[in-house]
């Protein structure tokens, strides 16, 4: 058993676990926090997706201890009211069917839009080949991820 | 079978009758609807104002505040959004001022068994009678109030507004309106569609918000029960053959592991409602649950699958059809058309099993306790799992709740229980709730497969190029011999989902079966034998066109003939339209050719494209809706397969949720570009070799269509289903576009074209 300080959405939280449980059943098993999906347990599909430091990682194939003191960012905490533009984007452009991967689908979208603000085409195929929808909202997450492109170039002039 | 919905019959709660069944306290107007199947029907037959145990579809309270059940699961179509909808498009409710609410597993709420695309289609007029009566009521209401002619009354937006003007809203219409006789029958009336508000206009999902939050709870996100424990299964990679011997000294000793015992099952076949069986590590937590398992030193019997092995499996299949086998449908002479015919064309096609693979695996929350058991699970048949769950647990019914929770993708996999059934089995061994969570692995290795398939068409064109005959074979083993080690043999339903509904005027046509065993438990996947009939029968026509040196779309209407209705109980004994009488749905070759018509005009058929592309047609129809589909394919020097683009045409009849039904039509593209294209479960020694997503795999972003354009007939027939439906003509018009792009035939998936 390991003692690991994990911070949560700005929220600290101490966890006594095995050390190689991966974070996400840390975070939804210990944590309690939902959101975040299982989807293969094997980073093979993005469901698990988070942020570890801003950066996007399989959160079922990394150790909880790999996320000691760092920032762990989830669904849950992207936005309290559905106000960041990649949840205004998914909500505009109606893309969730069964929406069970879409936590996975929007943490790589945030993630890949702060890195690159204007994705191109091949751009999202190579940030979103890792996730898979089995309902197949692919055309609208890509129309989504350019809405909120739009979406956050408003909000930076804007400023 | 399903229930016949014509039949329902809208009552009023009383609130007393309704503080009998629960401990809600509730004001104002409640209505319910009994569905002809139902127990509450039964009951109200004897004496139509008593109901004891009463569903509650509409309550409309003193404040205003409306709430709708949804009694339906809702897995990714929208449902939990469109059947609502409609009750309050009739109701003039004011969306904002809904709530929708998820029925539990009961039979006083009608059919709940999601599957077969038919939610809309059966629950359509039975929820806009519910409505209107309410609007009805509301009206009465206001009249009596003002002392006027109920026909000066209209029901508005969330409140009756009076010729003169002055308004009533319905919260304080509701008591009033409680107090009111239900009205006859006949004095409901329905709404022009010209004056929906809601039907056939754009909506959001009701649970868009949760989603986007990661507030929304799936199977697996109910943490709600105090001291909860997590179970997972480890079961023989050979399906039902049982448990020979193991040791858990290692696994025990994980952290977190609480305890390890076995869970008995049923030999092959399996049935469709019971678990498989194996050993259970129940734990603190999921990881150590897996770990657990991961250290468990199991022995397994052989069982009478062993040897099963699918290369030999297909080709023993393939073989069969080459020779005559059981006649289907026979019109005419087909032997001696072909005998004399100056072209044939002939094929076979193999598709391999498939397997669901929903995003959201199979799991549950089961609480066994004191003679009861509660459970929260995504599941398709609510009632289905009661039962099962009532007789795995040997309980009374009444003492079993089923609640819904929003199922993460189901395709067909989760109309079957047998996870919630060991949850509850677990739970009740345990004394405490428990969470079983099956693994990606567990669901590719231990699924209810989509049929392995083999087909042979084949064609005779005679000397004024017309196409005189049509012979069909097919092989594969029936859903029936999952639960009956005698049914080798597909049903009439089976057939009717693309093969012996073939609505060609050909003269003479035989089809016929060959028989197949289920060495692995076989289960219904979207669209279900569509799939393979509709695959061979587009691709065969393709090639009938070419054959006689016509386009493809016009070799589709010139064999579909004249505009009829077509009555394929005549053509064969064996005919299945969904479950609904051909006369209320009948075969119409008109609005076939609509949509073929419009599908050419709207994808810009024949278009001049690049070298190393091409378009592909197909049309089908399947759970009485109509569609057609034109698929456009870029093949590199890589062979490596792009699907720029996709024009659906769907003819569903009334399109109740426009938005909705476009999202089926890409999601659906989608899901079949995966099974064609990257799909393939194989067995050998009775063991599933592929695992998880790196060897079963499935489409991903690039692979999947860059646009589908989705154009819907306006209509004002019947609304039929949308949610499988666009499967089946996907596969042929992608093939057949990759002819045209490479000119190779795809005759077995999945496309392999190196």
């Amino acid at each position: 058993m390991a003692s690991v300080k994990l911070k949560i959405n700005d929220k600290n939280y101490t966890v006594e676990v095995d050390p190689k449980m991966p974070l996400l059943w840390a975070i939804r098993d210990v944590v309690g926090l939902t959101g975040t999906k299982y989807g293969c347990g094997i980073a093979q599909c993005g469901a698990c997706t988070v942020h570890l430091d801003g950066t996007p990682v399989r959160s079922c194939s990394i150790p909880v201890t790999a996320a000691n003191n760092k920032n762990i960012t989830t669904i849950e905490g992207l936005s309290t009211d559905n106000s960041h533009p990649v949840q205004q984007a998914w909500i505009q452009e109606q893309v969730p069917q069964c929406g069970y991967c879409q936590s996975g689908q929007i943490m790589a979208a945030t993630a890949l839009l702060k890195k690159n603000p204007n994705p191109t085409d091949k751009d999202i195929d190579t940030a979103m080949q890792g996730h898979i929808c089995r309902c197949g909202t692919y055309p609208r997450i890509r129309k989504a991820i350019k809405t909120a492109s739009q979406l956050m170039g408003q909000k930076a002039s804007a400023k | 079978m399903k229930a016949d919905t014509n039949e329902s019959k809208i009552f009023k709660v009383s609130r007393r009758d309704f503080v009998k069944t629960t401990s809600m306290s509730i004001s104002g107007l409640l209505l319910g609807i009994s569905f002809s199947c139902s127990d509450t029907a039964k009951k109200l037959s004897g004496n139509p104002e008593y109901v004891f145990s009463p569903n509650l579809f509409i309550t409309l309270n003193g404040n205003g505040d409306v709430t709708l059940i949804a009694h339906r699961s809702e897995m990714g179509t929208g449902i939990r959004t469109s059947l609502p909808l409609i009750m309050a498009d009739e109701m003039e409710a004011d969306w904002n001022r809904v709530k929708v609410v998820q029925a539990v597993g009961d039979e006083k709420y009608g059919d709940q068994n999601t599957d077969g695309s038919y939610s809309v289609r059966m629950f359509f007029t039975p929820l806009r009678k519910a409505g209107a009566t309410v609007r009805l009521l509301l009206e009465q209401a206001a009249a009596k109030e003002w002392d006027v002619d109920v026909s000066e009354c209209k029901a508005k937006n969330h409140e009756v507004v009076h010729s003169s003007g002055k308004t009533l809203g319905f919260g304080l219409l509701a008591e009033k309106a409680a107090a009111l006789p239900m009205p006859e029958e006949s004095s409901v009336k329905l709404k022009e569609p010209k004056d929906f508000k809601y039907i056939s206009k754009q909506s959001s999902i009701v649970d868009l918000k949760d989603i986007v939050t990661g507030k929304a709870k799936f199977g697996f996100d109910n943490n709600h029960l105090p001291n909860t424990k997590i179970a997972v299964v480890k079961r023989n990679p050979e399906p039902g053959a049982g448990l020979k011997s193991f040791i858990a000294d290692n696994a025990v000793k994980v952290p977190g592991v609480i305890k390890v015992f076995t869970l008995d099952a049923p030999g092959f076949p399996t049935t469709l409602n019971k678990p498989l069986g194996g050993v259970v590590v129940v734990a603190e937590n999921t990881w150590a649950a897996l770990e657990g398992r991961k250290a468990l030193d199991v022995t397994w019997n052989k069982g009478m699958n062993a040897d099963y092995d699918t290369k030999s499996y297909n080709n023993a299949m393939l073989k069969s059809v080459k020779t005559k086998g059981k006649v289907r449908r026979e019109n005419g002479q087909v032997d001696k058309a072909l005998a004399s015919a100056k072209k044939i064309i002939e094929a076979d096609y193999v598709v391999p099993l498939l397997s669901h693979t929903p995003m959201e695996t199979p799991c549950a929350l089961a609480h066994v306790h004191d003679n009861a058991c509660e459970v929260w699970a995504p599941v398709q048949d609510p009632q289905g799992v009661r039962k099962s769950l009532a007789e795995a647990l040997g309980m009374d019914l009444k003492n079993v709740t089923v609640n819904i929770t929003l199922l993460g993708g189901a395709f067909g996999r989760k109309s079957k229980p047998d996870f919630v059934v060991e949850a509850a089995l677990i739970s009740r061994t345990m004394g405490t709730p428990i969470k079983i969570l099956w693994t990606r692995e567990d669901d590719i290795q231990h699924d209810f497969y989509h049929f392995p398939s083999a087909q042979h068409i084949k064609v005779g064109i005679d000397e004024n190029n017309k196409v005189t005959s049509w012979l069909h074979r097919s092989a594969f083993p029936p859903i029936d011999g999952t639960s009956n080690a005698n049914a080798k043999e597909a049903s009439g339903a089976e057939l009717s989902m693309g093969m012996i509904d073939l609505p060609y005027a050909i003269e003479n046509v035989c089809c016929e079966t060959q028989e197949a065993e289920a060495k692995i438990r076989i289960g219904w996947l979207r669209s279900v034998a569509n799939i393979h009939h509709a695959y061979a029968v587009g691709c065969t026509l393709d090639e009938v066109a070419k054959a006689r040196g016509v386009d493809p779309v016009q070799n589709m209407l010139d064999l579909l003939g004249d505009d009829r209705t077509i009555d394929f109980n005549s053509l064969t004994s064996e005919f299945w339209n969904y479950s609904e009488k051909l006369e209320d749905f009948p075969w119409s070759t008109a609005r076939f050719r609509h949509v073929i018509e419009t599908a050419k005009e709207k994808s810009n058929w024949g278009k001049s494209l690049p070298k190393g592309s091409g378009q592909g047609f197909a049309a089908h129809r399947s759970f009485l809706t109509y569609v057609a589909c034109v698929v456009e394919v870029a093949v590199d020097a890589n062979n490596k397969i792009r699907i720029p683009k996709v024009d659906y045409v769907v003819d569903c009849g009334v399109p109740v949720n426009p938005e909705r039904i476009k999202a089926q039509f890409e999601g659906g593209a989608a899901f079949a570009a995966s099974l064609a294209l990257k799909s393939e479960i194989t067995v050998s020694n009775g063991a599933v070799q592929q695992s998880n997503f790196h060897n079963y795999q499935v489409g991903r972003m690039s692979d999947s269509p860059y646009e589908t354009a989705v154009h819907i007939i306006e209509s004002n027939e019947k609304p039929t289903g949308v949610g499988e439906p666009p499967v089946p003509p996907f596969i042929p018009a992608l093939c057949n576009a990759i002819y045209a792009a490479t000119g190779k035939r795809v005759r077995q998936l999945p496309v392999r074209l190196a």
